[in-house]
């Protein structure tokens, strides 16, 4: 076997942020069957956070490509 | 068993994966530390294209809009409306529209550069690019926060009103480390991220793909190509969905900085 260890580094940091992910758009699409009138300020705020979540699998993919 | 070992089976040489050299390409005057490079050159092109096209989509208007200008006002309606008139809040917006308008036309076309034939290259996936870009909001927001309030009363700001006396420093270090350092650094760093990890998923189908069709020599590997250059053609419209995502995202964050600094609470 041979390979870099960092890339298993970035498959664990992606773990947290997909299920993050997951329950932020689970969350959204809740909210948007229960009043689907708040779809547009719901959508901006689901957005919002996917893009704070998804900061973290980033810093692991750049992380991984520093420490090789 | 990888990619590598399966091609080197094949008979091959090896399969060599892509990595962050397929990002360097220097054009010319590199006889130094300093070259005029691909993305450099695309990013010149973008910006071209974005003032021609504004200027002959918004030369004659008309009440009834043609399909030209149905779209140019459909992205600027998207970027004025549903971001900054939504976020920075009918009072104030209008002088950060030009702003905005500018990151997510500029963003998108740099991302969309990234699959359109001939470019094929993103160029938010050299660090500098989404970095400056960057940059330019944390100067903006802290500016417009420092000019509002005074740089004391602007650092006083930055803790929530309403907390135990005790637990002020402490939240006031989080908060610094968050406006000084998390928020400028995230906010490149996603875009930058986002385009290079598709460009090399792209780059890696495709010429993964190449390799077993033509480089192998056994046959399952050559008929195993055509799922290959299937996924390749995924990912490309996967791509074109985060290439929007990502040009509203950094527009969307953008403007909630800058309203950060303009609210009157925290």
């Amino acid at each position: 076997m041979e390979g870099n260890i960092a890339i298993l580094g970035y498959g664990l940091s992606a773990i947290g942020p997909g299920i993050g992910v997951g329950l932020i758009f689970a969350a959204y699409i809740n909210g948007v069957a229960r009043q689907p009138e708040a779809r547009g300020m719901l959508q901006t705020i689901a957005f919002l956070g996917f893009a704070l979540t998804e900061a973290l699998a980033i810093f692991g993919l750049a992380l991984s490509f520093v420490f090789r | 068993m990888s990619l590598g070992m399966l091609a080197a089976a094949g008979g091959g040489e090896g399969f060599e994966a892509p990595g962050q050299d397929i990002f360097w390409w220097p054009l010319f005057g590199t006889s130094g530390a300093f070259a005029v490079t691909r993305p450099a050159l695309v990013l010149v092109i973008s910006a071209v294209v974005i003032a021609v096209v504004l200027t002959l989509a918004t030369r004659r208007l008309t009440v009834v809009p043609g399909k030209g200008q149905m779209l140019t006002e459909a992205g600027y309606g998207l970027v004025r409306n549903s971001i900054a008139r939504e976020i920075i809040g009918s009072h104030d917006f209008l002088r950060f529209v030009p702003l905005l308008f500018t990151y997510f036309t500029l963003i998108l076309l740099n991302n969309l550069f990234g699959v359109i034939p001939f470019f094929q290259y993103p160029t938010m996936g050299r660090i500098a690019f989404p970095l400056v870009l960057a940059l330019v909001v944390f100067v903006i927001y802290h500016f417009l926060g420092i000019k509002r309030r005074g740089l004391g009363g602007y650092l006083a700001s930055l803790i929530p009103p309403g907390l135990p006396g005790w637990i002020k420093p402490f939240v006031f270090f989080l908060e610094l480390i968050t406006y000084f350092i998390t928020r400028p650094v995230t906010l490149a760093l996603r875009l930058f991220g986002n385009m290079f990890a598709g460009h090399i998923l792209l780059v890696l189908f495709i010429t993964g793909g190449e390799y077993m069709l033509l480089h192998s020599h056994s046959l399952g590997l050559q008929i195993l190509s055509i799922p290959t250059f299937g996924m390749g053609v995924v990912m490309t419209l996967f791509e074109i969905l985060v290439e929007f995502l990502q040009a509203y995202i950094f527009t969307l964050l953008a403007a909630l900085y800058i309203a950060g600094s303009l609210a009157d609470e925290h």
